[in-house]
């Protein structure tokens, strides 16, 4: 079986896979991440969100041989040991989740619109560029809140 | 998924080679549509020649009268792009309303075209502005590439290096999202060049088309007003529980009316000299 080396959260990773393997496949499965949620397998719901090479993905649509020398963060990956990033800070305080299942992937999605729209972010902006990540709780009231106050925190650092 | 051998050729012509070289074998761009396909089993295929490290098929750049998109280039650099932005507005406005962020990021203008999805926006970009697909092999008309539900002119093992678009006068992409799939239930390209206007339309048809009619209406006078009498039949349109054919042939008519009237605002705006 091919064998794909990559770094993920800062360290390197390796594994033998399929051709067919997922890169959630790769890091739920092989390397034990399991903050990473599949939650339609169907590519529409954006749980799986991942960044490659710093751009967000839906890392049930891409190919772990695909990510052959890539870089991967994940959510167990965004905060140093120990602590938690500002984005899911703001999530906490906001309450921006009910079940948690979607989170992970609305935090990883909210950190690439914070790199791609910059720190102010109105709520029009999040509402539509977070089009990718389906919460079937909360009806994205208060995700838009975490959002816009996590965006914020990011920028005071 | 049924499992396949997965390949990553580093140059143009070694992926021209194992494309040739296999009938059973696909060429994967971003595979936003590709790997949900292979998921849900409804393709199979023995290899995949995956063309993502090919960098010199990605990048944007002006050439005379034209914008050269490659053909790698996702779908989030375009809509960034300030040179697309500066040149063909409408076409940096198209791709930032492809399905998400998300998708944006990986999913590329060749690997669009060459799916020909029915309801894609790209091709009603491609088509509407008259632009030329370049292959390993040859050019190809816009006109002459989207020829069925899913198919085009390429052959087997010919692979798309870039889309040369020409710069038009105004440009204008409405469009009617399904809500939850984000393609265009309904898409209107409209474009005003020297030789007159085209009108492609998406997602109403079995493929992307040209609305004659309208083009001939709008060369005349280039107005909203111009396409009061003119009417699209509905009959071949695509009819599902989203939306009738007729239903669509009305979309048709109210976005091609926005469509112009949002080119002609855009081109008074950017009229600035130089």
């Amino acid at each position: 079986m091919p064998r794909v080396s990559l770094t993920v959260n800062g360290k390197p990773a390796s594994a033998e896979v399929e051709g067919r393997t997922l890169l959630v496949q790769l890091l739920r499965e092989h390397l034990g991440l399991t903050g990473t949620h599949v939650g339609c397998d169907t590519s529409q719901c954006g749980c799986c969100t991942v960044h490659l090479d710093g751009k967000g993905v839906k890392s049930c649509t891409v190919l772990a041989l695909a990510c052959e020398g890539g870089t991967v963060t994940t959510i167990e990956g965004l905060a140093p040991e120990g602590k938690i990033h500002p984005m899911q800070e703001a999530f906490r305080e906001h309450h921006g989740l009910q079940c948690g299942f979607c989170t992970p992937g609305m935090i990883m999605s909210a950190v690439e619109m914070v790199r791609r729209k910059g720190y102010d972010l109105d709520e029009r902006t999040v509402r539509k560029q977070l089009e990718g990540n389906i919460c079937r709780c909360t009806g994205y009231h208060n995700i838009v809140k975490a959002i816009q106050a996590g965006a914020a925190a990011m920028k005071r650092g | 998924m049924y499992d396949f051998s997965y390949h990553k050729p580093a140059s143009l012509d070694e992926a021209a080679r194992l494309i040739a070289k296999q009938d059973e074998f696909k060429l994967v761009a971003g595979g936003m549509s590709l790997i949900p396909a292979l998921k849900l089993r409804l393709a199979r295929y023995a290899g995949l020649v995956d063309l993502g490290a090919l960098a010199a098929l990605k990048g944007i750049r002006r050439e005379g009268g034209a914008i050269v998109i490659g053909a790698m280039t996702p779908h989030a650099d375009v809509a960034a792009s300030a040179e697309v932005a500066r040149a063909i507005p409408a076409l940096a406005a198209l791709a930032e309303g492809i399905g998400d962020p998300l998708v944006r990021n990986r999913g590329t203008i060749g690997g669009s075209i060459a799916n020909a999805d029915p309801a894609a926006d790209y091709p009603a970009a491609v088509l509407g502005l008259g632009a030329t697909v370049v292959t390993h092999r040859r050019e190809i008309a816009a006109d002459d590439f989207f020829v069925g539900l899913f198919k085009t002119a390429l052959e087997t093992g010919e692979i798309i290096t870039a889309v040369r678009f020409p710069i038009p006068r105004a440009a204008a992409y409405s469009k009617f999202p399904q809500q939850a799939s984000r393609f265009a239930l309904v898409g209107v390209f409209v474009a005003q060049a020297a030789g007159g206007v085209r009108v492609a339309v998406t997602g109403a048809g079995p493929s992307v088309f040209r609305f004659r009619e309208a083009e001939a209406a709008l060369t005349k006078r280039f107005d909203a007003a111009a396409l009061e009498s003119i009417e699209l039949d509905p009959d071949g349109l695509n009819s599902d529980i989203h939306a009738s054919a007729e239903y669509r042939a009305y979309c048709v008519k109210v976005l091609a009316r926005r469509a112009v009237a949002a080119a002609r605002s855009s081109s008074a705006s950017s009229a600035i000299p130089g």
